[in-house]
């Protein structure tokens, strides 16, 4: 007697059946005529960036040098009247800000995160045109739990990581595609109560970024 | 096999729950502001996006693709989950998928699980199942939370409880969370849904996902969401289980940049969701430390055998075609009696139950084409909605009720009457004569039998005294040089 067909065999048969044996792929011959390139310049791509950012309602700064990281995160803390902030233990140490309780994440529990208000790191990318921060997660991005569990998240974007469209953004982090990827864009939000975008539920309710370097 | 769509078995037909919809007033205002809403900010989106058409054809293109394929696809998307560190289970259908589930759950010693809104879970109803096995389900998803704690039912794919009013979620969270003072702010509830849930986002081990997006050449899964909390249910828990549709794959990475466009923009209006979490397998020292992946027939491997029906299976479950819908927009998603509501509900309900259930949604549309207009992957819905009728006609056909039914007999009369030119004159005098006895003032009132019906809620126009056949054998005869014309 031969054993019953595992779930797994019988699935593909059924798939098999269901289809021509003799078909072929042509998954490369798939025309992508959308727009794969952006035409604008670097100075409209960061404006575009901000509108759509404001769009969001998060909160931006602006800084020229990376020197000025530091005064600016302080900027951004004292705004929302917070004395705690989480970093990643790769943070630069000469971009954390003054006078602050910096707890640094070495392996905390979730429990140990979740009261501290604000957090602060790097990302990735960003995406002009959808006002999208893409963070891979390693470095100073941090662990997912670090930005999820703090109310506040500030986020530091260089110039140079912003791209116009979703697909030279993709293309851009393809490198990172078997790690974990979040994408942002703005803070937490709903549309479940009468369909209508309403900020914050359960994650940080508040977005800070950075824009800092020159292009 | 028990292939199960929610509760379809027991839902009463479409016209039957449509006439008890249309007389509650305020669901219909409900869904009207929410779809009203919903279409003008997608459309807004849309316009702005200036390769919206190429988008749609790449997407179609892409999974009518890997459709042709599945079976490649989902081999190479288990091989690489593995190798990342995941597990991956099979389940023919709804009780595979939920005893899968249970025994994982019993496996790791949990007796609650946090979920994030999968309607794939619906589908299967593992809600039920999990509390038949003593395990308490815990919806995050804002919508859905409404749901489970008004003991409702889904009503939309996408915001599940948007027949529900600020005033009425108002009420529910207050019953259900104790807090008397609760107000009707929007901001107001999504403050009492956060706290009522962050307890259970920091204590919970186990996490149930679904998947929007499943990527074959890297193994990994893509969940797309607004509040924060998919990213919960995927980030803190120790175990993760995300319950896949078979039809979730895509082949690679790069397919994300065309489907990232397309489904936000189509479901909420938004240019970009606030958030899309993807992971493959386990991390070391990030998220869960043990990943579960259901992959699920359920029915659908029954659509692969036509071109046409397999295209059912391009949704992305965007729901645009629910919010387009002139039928939708009247009765709301409960008519329809089952989770997948709308006209992407009305071809995809019947076609997992092989039309056993849900057989009266393909006649729940206009045909209109709305559905067809705003689809993000193009499914030409009003197509496979007709396809589905001629399959319950031709299944009726074969029984005997069905033989003798007075549609069937109608139906074949008229096949019979339009197929010879000396019948169809004949209809035509006796029609006109026939009529007289209806007729009021220039009218048809009231028509007998079946086609009472129409004259229930319209009057018809009597047909007119010569027929256009009739009026063309006159022409010619009066004007003979225009005969031949007429005739070569």
């Amino acid at each position: 007697m031969t054993p019953a067909p595992s779930a797994l065999e019988e699935i593909l048969a059924r798939i098999r059946a269901a289809l021509p044996a003799d078909r072929v792929n042509e998954a490369e011959k798939i025309s992508r005529t959308y727009n794969r390139t952006g035409d604008l310049d670097r100075e409209a791509c960061i404006d575009l960036l901000l509108d759509r950012l404001a769009d969001y309602e998060a909160e931006i700064l602006h800084v020229a040098e990376e020197s000025g990281l530091s005064a600016a995160i302080t900027q951004a803390l004292n705004h929302a009247h917070e004395q705690r902030v989480l970093v990643d233990a790769e943070f630069p140490t000469d971009w954390l800000p003054e006078g602050f309780d910096i707890v640094v994440d070495h392996e905390l529990s979730i429990l140990d995160m979740n009261g501290i208000p604000a957090v602060v790191t790097t990302c990735e990318a960003a995406t002009a045109s959808t006002g999208t921060i893409f963070l891979v997660h390693h470095g100073a991005q941090g662990r997912r739990a670090i930005t999820l569990l703090p109310d506040h998240h500030i986020c530091l974007l260089h110039r140079a990581q912003v791209y116009e469209l979703i697909p030279e953004t993709i293309a851009a982090i393809a490198g990172h595609r078997s790690e974990s990827i979040t994408t942002i864009s703005g803070p937490s939000a709903t549309s479940d109560i009468e369909m209508t975008r309403i900020r914050g539920v359960h994650g940080p309710r508040r977005l800070t970024v950075i824009l800092y370097g020159r292009i | 096999m028990s292939i199960r769509v929610g509760k379809t078995s027991r839902a009463p037909d479409f016209p039957v729950a449509a006439k008890t919809a249309l007389k509650n007033t305020q669901l219909r205002q409900n869904v009207h502001h929410a779809t009203d809403v919903i279409r003008n900010k997608r459309a807004l989106r849309v316009q702005e996006t200036s390769d919206w058409q190429e988008l749609r054809q790449a997407a179609h293109d892409i999974k009518n693709n890997t459709l042709a394929h599945l079976d490649h696809y989902l081999v190479e998307f288990e091989r690489n989950c593995q190798n990342a560190g995941g597990t991956v289970h099979w389940a023919r259908d709804a009780d595979e998928a939920n005893a899968i589930a249970i025994r994982l759950i019993q496996q790791y010693g949990g007796d609650e699980v946090i979920k994030v809104k999968t309607m794939t879970s619906d589908e299967v109803q593992m809600n039920v199942a999990l509390k038949a096995a003593g395990i308490t389900p815990h919806e995050t998803d804002l919508a859905d939370m409404i749901v489970q704690l008004g003991d409702d039912e889904p009503s939309h794919i996408v915001v599940p409880a948007l027949h529900r009013n600020r005033f009425e979620i108002r009420d529910i969270f207050s019953r259900k969370m104790g807090l008397k003072n609760l107000t009707a702010e929007p901001e107001a509830l999504a403050g009492a849904a956060r706290q009522y849930l962050r307890e259970r986002f920091l204590h919970v081990k186990i996490g149930i996902s679904g998947a929007n997006f499943a990527i074959a050449e890297s193994g990994s899964v893509c969940v797309v969401e607004s509040e924060g909390n998919g990213r919960m249910c995927v980030t803190l828990p120790d175990v993760l289980i995300t319950l896949v549709g078979i039809e979730k794959i895509i082949p690679t990475f790069q397919d994300l940049e065309v489907f990232l466009q397309l489904l936000p923009r189509s479901a909420t209006g938004e240019r970009m969701n606030p958030y899309n979490s993807l992971w493959t397998g386990v991390h070391a020292g990030d998220g869960p430390q043990a990943f579960h992946v259901i992959l699920l027939d359920n029915g659908r491997t029954k659509l692969m055998h036509s071109e046409m029906e397999r295209e059912t299976l391009d949704c992305i479950r965007c729901g645009a075609c629910l919010n387009a819908c002139p039928v939708y927009r009247e009765t709301g998603g409960h008519a329809y009696g089952s989770i997948y509501s709308g006209p992407i509900g009305a071809i995809l309900s019947p076609q997992l139950n092989s039309l056993e259930y849900s057989r009266s949604l393909p006649y729940a549309s206009s045909l209109c084409g709305a559905c067809y207009e705003v689809c993000p992957v193009k499914i030409n819905i009003p197509e496979i909605l007709i396809h589905l009728r001629g399959r319950v006609v031709r299944a009726d056909q074969k029984t005997l009720s069905g033989t003798l039914s007075q549609m069937n007999l109608a139906m074949q009369g008229a096949a019979l009457v339009f197929s010879s030119r000396r019948r169809y004159e004949a209809a035509q005098r006796l029609g006109r004569m026939g009529q007289m006895l209806f007729q009021r003032n220039g009218q048809l009132e009231h028509l007998p039998g079946m086609a009472g019906g129409w004259t229930r809620f319209r009057d018809l126009r009597p047909l007119p005294k010569q027929s256009f056949r009739d009026w063309w054998k006159a022409r010619a005869a009066a004007t003979p040089a225009t005969e031949s014309e007429a005739r070569s």
